[in-house]
């Protein structure tokens, strides 16, 4: 599959020759499990088994939590307490479901901002990205969807807000709100149908999950220096790469085991915590809470989205030059969507010839900022829309666009790089030297 | 402790700082000691069975449970009562409407605990995950992660939080209240201390019996705590010794590799 020279697979037995002479699926599997993986990939490359364990959990659990819940507005809050309370393992289900997605976007904002810091985006991985981004929209709405499950205020009062936004795009939005709730307003035929796409999604992104890893197997890994793995040969690629298995699929379990460790400590010890007191009280349309507040994994949109409110110059413009079509609210919405637009673009907005962040002075701060930035907006979308956080929010989210728009394609012109490795070898070896203790041969040259 | 006299520094930050940003004014919640926070806390069965007398006699004029199957008061990890005795309560205290027989009959142990009497008294199965005592400070949930949400200090804080002054609006009598938010609530007092005579001769003083009830609403929300905690536990250290087996693996795997054993 790699365009990486290696050894390919060779049925040995007269069994193995049976099998692969009518579907070469064992060939696929070890091709897959076997690819040339750069030896130099940190710690920060583990996130990506996390995501697929997050994805199994999720669908295996949920699979399970369907069995025993109902989808009726009349019935989902107490089959949910059903399962909590009378369902053999039913607690433990739910709290692995319910923190289950917060590891999950936990460990794909990770994911996604290291493939922002080391160029993992750019040619030739656009593909890889694109897929991504399309995995991580998904993963947005499966969430917000199940969130609507358990039919508490919560789930109920943000469905209401959030289909909202879509009411907010001229001419076709009122219609495509109803579409979407199945009605004028969020009810029973909203749960049905958010239920019915909140068991299909993961599959399609399991689907989409297949297709990302084909897409980075078929150009390779990236690698903290950002270097190609050299492919004259064979041996050349064996100097800068090991097989996935057994190096990175012990150490990758390794770090899941950690990060699991921790994971059943807040669902053993505190499954509530990221959740919203809220969610416990039954959905109730006659009374709306005292704040709506989604997810703490929407929040930095949710910020952007309230960020842009009518006194803001560039709202005015817009809504005075399109003469009230794009009203403050649209605009809001335009900047929510828009602002993982520019994540998904950023292959081609990037205009540095060099991959990894690492040899890119001045890109390291900027990309630092981001994160700060990216922080403080999920804290500005849990707090309430007034001064001063309206403020910081638009700040925030201004930043955000202009590191995307302006910060990233200016750099590649003015920033002078550090000088990368020649190769992956090289940058293994250095960084041993520097950390291993025993060490004696290796001067780069051999 | 230090770490108390910390937090309720915080929690006091906190207070003021929702203060000054709600409109009506945050409740004050103080901190209670339960036998039940923390990873290896756990209810006392003792206190949950005082808990359950003080929602009989007086809760539950007005307040249902309804997600609570009676059963459950015989379940480890909760009131643990012998089955005969849950039994004996169940038909003593709650008539249940019977769609087969067509008529009302005592209930059973397989009976929910009844719904609310009232109209606007809410039902309190999930009362103490349904409030949150702490916040803060800043909206950064710091407060939480190490006081725990606060559901049944708010219910503490509010049973003991009345200030014995009365309003009348629309015709309805609010009481001033420090825990709830706005200052206001339409509940009277429901306990003045000494409401129950606990068989076992325990403190019926006020603050004593809100906990006693707050603690077996945290049950009553919460009825899978202790096995959830114990799982919790036994994960955590299988899942401790797995990577610790596995980073030696993984060293090992690799020092070949990374130069650590000179092999050539």
């Amino acid at each position: 599959m790699s365009g990486i020279p290696h050894d390919h697979y060779e049925p040995k037995t007269n069994g193995e020759k049976w099998v692969h002479s009518r579907l070469p699926i064992i060939g696929l599997l070890y091709d897959t499990l076997m690819i040339p993986t750069p030896k130099n990939l940190n710690w920060w490359w583990i996130w990506g088994i996390v995501l697929a364990f997050c994805l199994a959990l999720q669908i295996v659990t949920g699979i399970v939590l369907v069995m025993h819940y109902t989808p009726h507005v009349d019935m989902a809050f107490a089959s949910v307490e059903h399962i909590m309370r009378d369902v053999n393992g039913g607690h433990m289900l739910r709290y692995l479901h319910m923190n289950g997605a917060s590891l999950f976007f936990f460990a794909v904002y990770i994911h996604i901002f290291r493939g922002l810091f080391y160029g993992s985006y750019k040619a030739p991985r656009e593909i890889t990205w694109i897929i991504g981004m399309i995995i991580y929209l998904l993963m947005m709405a499966t969430g917000f969807m199940g969130y609507v499950l358990p039919w508490g205020q919560m789930s109920f009062w943000g469905a209401t807000v959030i289909t909202g936004l879509f009411g907010a795009i001229p001419f076709i939005g009122e219609t495509l709100q109803t579409w979407l709730l199945g009605g004028p307003a969020v009810d029973n035929y909203t749960l049905n149908r958010f239920f019915s796409l909140h068991y299909l999604l993961p599959f399609v992104i399991a689907g989409l999950v297949i297709v990302h890893i084909w897409a980075f197997h078929s150009t390779g890994n990236n690698n903290p220096t950002g270097v190609p793995v050299r492919t004259g040969s064979k041996e050349e690629a064996e100097k800068d790469t090991l097989p996935f298995w057994p190096y990175f699929v012990i150490k990758d379990l390794f770090a899941l085991a950690v990060i699991l460790a921790v994971f059943f400590a807040i669902v053993g010890f505190m499954p509530n915590y990221l959740g919203h007191p809220d969610n416990y009280i039954e959905a109730n349309p006659l009374s709306t809470p005292a704040h709506i507040v989604p997810e703490w994994y929407f929040l930095p949109f949710y910020a952007i989205l309230r960020a842009f409110t009518s006194d803001v110059w560039i709202v005015m413009i817009s809504s005075w030059i399109t003469g009230g079509i794009i009203d403050a609210k649209f605009f809001g919405v335009l900047a929510m969507f828009g602002a993982i637009a520019v994540m998904a673009l950023t292959p081609w907005l990037d205009t540095s010839s060099v991959r990894s962040g690492r040899y890119r002075p001045m890109f390291k701060w900027w990309f630092a900022l981001l994160l700060v930035d990216f922080v403080v907006l999920m804290w500005c979308g849990a707090m309430p829309a007034e001064p001063p956080y309206s403020t910081i929010s638009l700040i925030g989210a201004t930043y955000w666009f202009a590191y995307f728009l302006v910060i990233l394609p200016l750099l590649g012109v003015i920033e002078k790089p550090l000088a990368q490795p020649a190769t992956i070898e090289e940058d293994f070896k250095a960084h041993k030297s520097k950390h291993g203790g025993t060490k004696t041969v290796g001067t780069p040259a051999e | 402790m230090f770490r108390k006299v910390t937090l309720s520094a915080l929690a006091a930050l906190a207070v003021s700082a929702g203060a000054a940003t709600a409109a009506g004014g945050e409740g004050h919640t103080h901190d209670v000691d339960f036998s039940f926070e923390g990873p290896f806390g756990a209810y006392d069965e003792m206190q949950l069975q005082r808990g359950l007398q003080i929602y009989t006699e007086v809760c539950s004029a007005c307040h249902g449970l309804r997600y609570v199957p009676i059963r459950t008061l015989h379940d480890e990890g909760g009131p643990a009562l012998p089955e005969d005795q849950v039994r004996a309560y169940a038909s003593q205290n709650f008539e249940v409407f019977d769609e087969e027989l067509d008529d009302f009959r005592p209930a059973t142990p397989n009976d929910h605990f009844p719904m609310s009497n009232l109209e606007n008294a809410p039902d309190l199965s999930l009362m103490a995950k349904a409030r949150a005592g702490f916040h803060g400070p800043y909206g950064l949930g710091i407060n939480q992660f190490f006081q725990g949400i606060g559901g049944p200090e708010y219910i503490v804080s509010l049973l003991t939080g009345y200030t014995g002054e009365t309003r009348e609006q629309a015709g309805v009598t609010f009481y001033e209240n420090t825990a709830f938010p706005g200052g206001w609530i339409a509940m009277a007092p429901p306990l003045v201390g000494e409401d129950v005579e606990f068989a076992d001769g325990h403190s019926n003083e006020l603050h004593h019996e809100a906990e006693d009830v707050a603690a077996f609403l945290m049950w009553t929300a919460e009825p899978k705590m202790m096995a959830r905690k114990q799982t919790g536990f036994v994960a955590v250290v299988f899942l401790v010794i797995l990577a610790s087996l596995l980073y030696l693996t993984n060293k090992r795997l690799w020092a070949p590799h990374k130069g650590k054993k000179k092999t050539a």
